[in-house]
């Protein structure tokens, strides 16, 4: 549920999505879900040039799943608020 | 017992390694070090001043047996990043020297 919340923070920034299959996918962040789905606009692809029939994609939906990485604007990461959240979920995980 | 402060379950390692850097082994022949701010129960991670490394085995055709494959490996830095934890093998602490 945390890194859902810091996801949903950081929607209509721009994020570098990783999947498993090495396509790197440049795009704003318009939405995410509670499986970590995410949808891109304005996407961009790291290397057209092995991905040729990525070129005419302009927005996309990404299934949870298949992500590596995401890439994230650390200017809009507060890692302190990150790292209490953390803790925090922890310890309510123990108690359960 | 106060569970803030010592170790009773796996998770807790992790817990102590929160703001300090950490080696991370994932699927695929990849490696991580930076510095962990944020893990959830799927070991989802949030890394920042990330390095990570990539070994690829080249291993040569008609080669005869144990002569050793040629370790190719790659290097890149990331700013800020989200792991998503079914690619996380291991979570080591910094080591204590």
């Amino acid at each position: 549920m945390l890194i859902f919340s810091v996801f949903k923070t950081l929607t209509d920034q721009q994020v570098t999505v990783e999947l498993k299959n090495d396509l790197s996918i440049t795009g704003v962040l318009k939405s995410v879900d509670q499986f970590l789905n995410i949808r891109l606009d304005s996407i961009k692809v790291l290397d057209e040039a092995r991905h040729p029939h990525m070129m005419a994609v302009k927005n996309c939906f990404i299934r949870g799943s298949v992500v590596r990485y995401v890439q994230l604007p650390s200017e809009h990461v507060d890692t302190q608020l990150l790292e209490d959240a953390t803790r925090r979920e922890s310890l309510a995980a123990v108690k359960r | 017992m106060d569970p803030s402060s010592s170790i009773q379950e796996p998770f807790d390692l992790i817990r102590l390694s929160l703001s300090e850097r950490v080696f991370v082994k994932l699927r695929g022949d990849r490696e991580l070090t930076g510095i962990l701010h944020a893990y959830d129960g799927h070991m989802n991670l949030i890394m920042s001043d990330v390095e990570e490394t990539i070994m690829i085995v080249d291993v040569v055709d008609g080669a005869p047996a144990g002569q050793p494959a040629t370790v190719n490996v790659a290097k890149r830095k990331m700013d800020m990043l989200f792991v998503r934890g079914d690619g996380v093998i291991l979570v080591s602490p910094p080591s204590r020297t």
